[in-house]
């Protein structure tokens, strides 16, 4: 896992850094929970659309979609598309928006994102279509702690709870920083885990840089008929020494020198 | 295609129960289709589809924007979307939500927005919806449509059912008069003329129509003959039929329940622009907010009556 964890972070800041810009930081902070979702825990086909039973898939929504190039690697490195296309990232015509767009059409990516704060809803609508149509997976959400300032993300959460959804899993990459500095100086969250219990959910909190932790309390949340939301505690920019719980790397591509120093830090 | 005696006894129906008849008969032929509110569904009416589909309404409480991006989950989810609330909140209140979230991902979401217009009424400014034609026509992709009899309001919720796209439809608060028999078939693909004259050409859409049908008798009655087109698709805009009348009668009049900035009356101008360079004169509400009033009295207070369109184009005319 740390092999493929290593080169999914090699590949994001390569990208970053062809494109001259994206958001290493909050992409780097989510590397593990994504990888552990696509390699141990969610139930969708590599064939993407073309596959038999496509239709009974699990669902993952990136709400925080600016964490793009991490889904894009972890993607590409599952299979869903080659890994060719990854340098396209933030390219004019490219599938790889900086945002995840469904729009253009890339396999693997479920809905467009970008604007904050609307992945939840997104997911509490798709969970809701699905009990209709009896289907059986479930809905991922990953979200960013920053973002959970959105007003709407707790309107989603009071709906998921009086919705009985017991097909939704809310992840929360909390890695304590925002574009502004730290999420408790700019408008503070805390008590995370007792706010989101009061909306009814069932609340984890894992090492969200630990496969082990991740793993289990992922298929634990995957088994469960509880509303679970995971507060998965990270580090922004994780894997990089100089990037890590530094602020100033949420939107900033690494120049040459930078990125050969981060590449091989990652080896 | 009129109701007879249009102008004399006019029958009317409320746009949302018709709004609401139609969302129960649709839902009884098409499972797929899902309908969502905001805590408004008894003013909306779709509260009657509640009634009707429990297991397939879904009320997101005083939360438009839970609201607008639910529906657009549901629509990934392969349902057919309505969801409703007053104009005001409707568009304002989730614009981020339509762009970023339906829009931009083209999802089957019909934003059905009652209370369109400054006829609200009492109520006053804070929801009285006079830009939100504006807003949505500005999107990409999305298609805008104001229905101006519950026959038509009846037939465009049809068809948006049936057309698996972003949607807004605005309908109003006030009831509706009859203006369409039932040989009237709604056609999304194209204005509407329902008068033939040579000297101007009169464009509007919604609950203005009849207004103008109205004020069109009393030009006639003083030898003015004017062309009436109906616009019920704002958006996308169909040209023909206004082309083929401005290049007749080189004088347009655009009327509608709204700003003049950015709704049916800048649609006008955008197309004559490019088409059929023409005179324009627009009739809405001018740059500015409502207020409380009675329906009828802000009608004629903002200037949208038959009587006050009338004068309006008399002077209109006089300029020539």
């Amino acid at each position: 896992m740390k092999t493929f964890t290593n080169a999914v972070r090699k590949d994001i800041l390569k990208m970053i850094h062809n494109a001259k810009s994206g958001h290493p930081g909050g992409a780097c902070s989510c590397v593990d929970i994504l990888s552990v979702l696509y390699k141990k825990v969610l139930n969708v086909p590599v064939e993407w659309a073309n596959a038999v039973d496509f239709k009974n898939r699990d669902r993952f929504i990136l709400s925080k979609g600016h964490a793009s190039p991490a889904l894009y690697a972890v993607l590409a490195h599952c299979g869903y598309f080659s890994k060719d296309l990854l340098m396209g990232f933030r390219i004019l015509g490219s599938k790889l928006q900086g945002h995840p767009s469904s729009r253009v059409g890339l396999p693997g990516i479920e809905v467009s994102t970008g604007s904050l704060g609307q992945g939840l809803s997104i997911g509490v609508g798709m969970a809701l279509a699905m009990r209709l149509d009896n289907i059986k997976s479930k809905v991922f959400v990953l979200m960013g702690d920053g973002e959970m300032q959105e007003g709407s993300v707790w309107e989603a959460l009071m709906n998921a709870n009086n919705q009985k959804l017991k097909n939704l899993v809310v992840i929360i990459d909390k890695n304590n920083l925002q574009i502004d500095g730290s999420t408790n100086d700019v408008k503070t969250l805390e008590p995370l885990d007792k706010k989101l219990e009061a909306f009814g959910f069932n609340v984890k909190t894992v090492d969200g840089h630990n496969f082990e932790e991740l793993e289990k309390v992922l298929l634990d949340a995957k088994k469960s008929n509880e509303l679970t939301a995971i507060i998965a505690n990270t580090i922004k920019g994780k894997g990089v020494s100089f990037m890590e719980n530094n602020v100033s790397w949420h939107g900033k591509a690494p120049n040459d020198e930078e990125l050969k120093k981060a590449l091989e830090e990652l080896c | 295609m009129l109701v007879k005696n249009l102008l004399e006894k006019p029958e009317t129906k409320s746009p949302r129960k018709t709004y609401g008849e139609t969302l129960v008969e649709l839902g009884g032929k098409n499972l797929n289709i899902v309908v969502l509110d905001a805590d408004l569904s008894c003013s909306t009416q779709t509260a009657m589809f509640k009634k009707a589909y429990p297991e397939r309404f879904f009320n997101c409480g005083i939360a438009e924007q839970d609201m607008i991006t639910t529906a657009a989950g549901l629509a990934y989810g392969g349902k057919t979307v309505f969801a409703s609330t007053f104009a005001m909140f409707a568009t304002t209140r989730c614009l981020d939500q339509i762009r970023n979230t339906v829009c931009y991902s083209k999802l089957d979401v019909k934003i059905v927005a009652t209370h369109g217009g400054i006829t609200v009424g009492e109520d006053g400014a804070s929801h009285q919806a006079l830009e939100d034609v504006s807003y949505m026509r500005s999107i990409p992709d999305m298609r805008v449509i104001v229905p101006a009899d519950c026959n038509e309001v009846r037939q465009v919720i049809e068809y948006a059912a049936r057309t698996p796209l972003p949607m807004y439809i605005r309908i109003p608060r006030t009831n509706l008069k009859n203006i369409f028999d039932k040989d009237y078939k709604f056609n999304p693909n194209a204005g509407i003329k329902l008068r033939d004259g040579k000297d101007l050409t009169i464009v509007t859409n919604g609950e203005t129509l009849y207004e103008v049908l109205s004020t069109a008798q009393k030009l006639h009655e003083v030898g003015i003959e004017a062309d009436v087109l109906h616009y019920p698709v704002v958006k996308p805009f169909h040209h023909l039929a206004l082309k083929a009348s401005a290049q007749k009668t080189k004088k347009v009049v655009v009327v509608e329940n709204h700003s003049v900035i950015g709704g049916l009356g800048s649609a006008v101008c955008e197309s004559l622009c490019h088409y059929a360079p023409s005179k324009v004169y627009r009739i809405g509400t001018k740059d500015t907010f409502g207020q409380s009033g009675e329906q009828r009295q802000l009608m004629e207070f903002y200037g949208l009556t038959d009587k006050k369109i009338y004068e309006k184009i008399i002077k209109f005319m006089d300029v020539r």
